[in-house]
């Protein structure tokens, strides 16, 4: 298999579990959550002023009315963005002027 | 585990974001030098996954979930440097576009899931590396043991700064984050150890270049 279609097929799956499986996952607080949640510091928490205008908050794909539809698509969106985020600065960084000459 | 801002005291926050920056600053450097045509990809790749699966929830007893962590998975797959710039990457991006965690906090988050859970998974498949007999079921087990601690290791950090900044008594916080996350733990390595067998089948050497276990099997 090559690399270039092991990443495609792994991004896919990536895609596809992000799209597919996050609306069924659990909706209950994580471990951190709960903790905060049982010992009574959950409300000390609070969005940063950046993120009062985070373009998905809490993913949840805005303007979408079906919670799954929107959450499914914050993943699609999410996981496709890490990606580009993960391999353009992977690609920027080995592009470094001070790398030894090849 | 991602804590949001007002958990913890601006000290806590900008202590633990130094090391931080220190941590993935020293990871680009290493990034510069190391990465070629297959890592830059796999750096790709590895943060999809980890974002999408952090995403799954699972349930644990008592009203809880748990979600995927991913520090043992970079680290076995892009060692611990590379490792801890993937987990910067989908904790900046969760924080920034997701509104998951904090921003003062985000300098804690990545030490706790990118600094400490990376390079206490890197060093246990390490140890591993050079003490058990070099096979599949070997490395798998060592990974699946890496991915416990490193889910562990990132709790009980969270637990201390918690602690540290005066949100609640160590005594009472470090054994409610540890009893939870050694359940959560598990779940990590089962996923970890599933996504290595996929590798493991389709592509074993992106897998064999961090686990020298492989190299017999690989015929190398």
């Amino acid at each position: 298999m090559t690399i270039r279609l092991f990443t495609i097929l792994a991004v896919a799956v990536a895609i596809g579990l992000a799209t597919g499986l996050s609306p069924y996952a659990s909706a209950s607080p994580d471990g951190l959550e709960k903790v905060a949640e049982r010992q009574g510091f959950l409300e000390q928490g609070r969005l940063h002023a950046v993120q009062e205008k985070s373009p998905i908050p809490g993913y949840a794909f805005p303007g979408i009315g079906d919670a799954r539809l929107a959450t499914g698509l914050a993943g699609f969106a999410g996981t496709l963005g890490v990606f580009a985020v993960g391999f353009g600065l992977a690609a920027a960084v080995r592009r470094h002027p001070r790398r030894a000459a090849t | 585990m991602h804590i949001p801002d007002g958990f913890l005291a601006p000290e806590v926050a900008a202590g633990t974001a130094v090391v931080a920056a220190g941590a993935v600053g020293y990871g680009l450097r290493r990034a510069s030098r190391t990465l070629d045509d297959r890592t830059v990809p796999l750096l790709g790749v590895t943060g999809a996954f980890v974002f999408a699966a952090q995403m799954l929830n699972f349930p644990v007893a008592g009203g809880t979930s748990g979600h995927f962590l991913g520090a043992a998975l970079a680290a076995v797959l892009l060692g611990p440097w590379l490792a801890c710039l993937v987990l910067a990457v989908v904790l900046g991006m969760q924080a920034l576009v997701f509104a998951d965690g904090g921003i003062s906090a985000l300098g804690a988050n990545i030490f706790n899931m990118g600094v400490v859970g990376v390079l206490g998974a890197g060093l246990i498949v390490a140890t591993a590396r050079a003490l058990l007999p070099r096979s599949r079921t070997a490395f798998l087990g060592a990974a699946a043991v890496a991915a416990w601690a490193a889910v562990m290791a990132g709790a009980a950090a969270c637990a201390a700064e918690l602690a540290l900044s005066g949100t609640i008594p160590l005594n009472t916080v470090v054994p409610a984050m540890l009893s939870v996350h050694a359940v959560i733990g598990v779940g990590e390595a089962v996923i970890t150890v599933a996504a290595l067998s996929a590798i493991l089948a389709s592509r074993p050497d992106l897998v064999a270049g961090r686990a020298p276990v492989l190299a017999t099997a690989e015929g190398v």
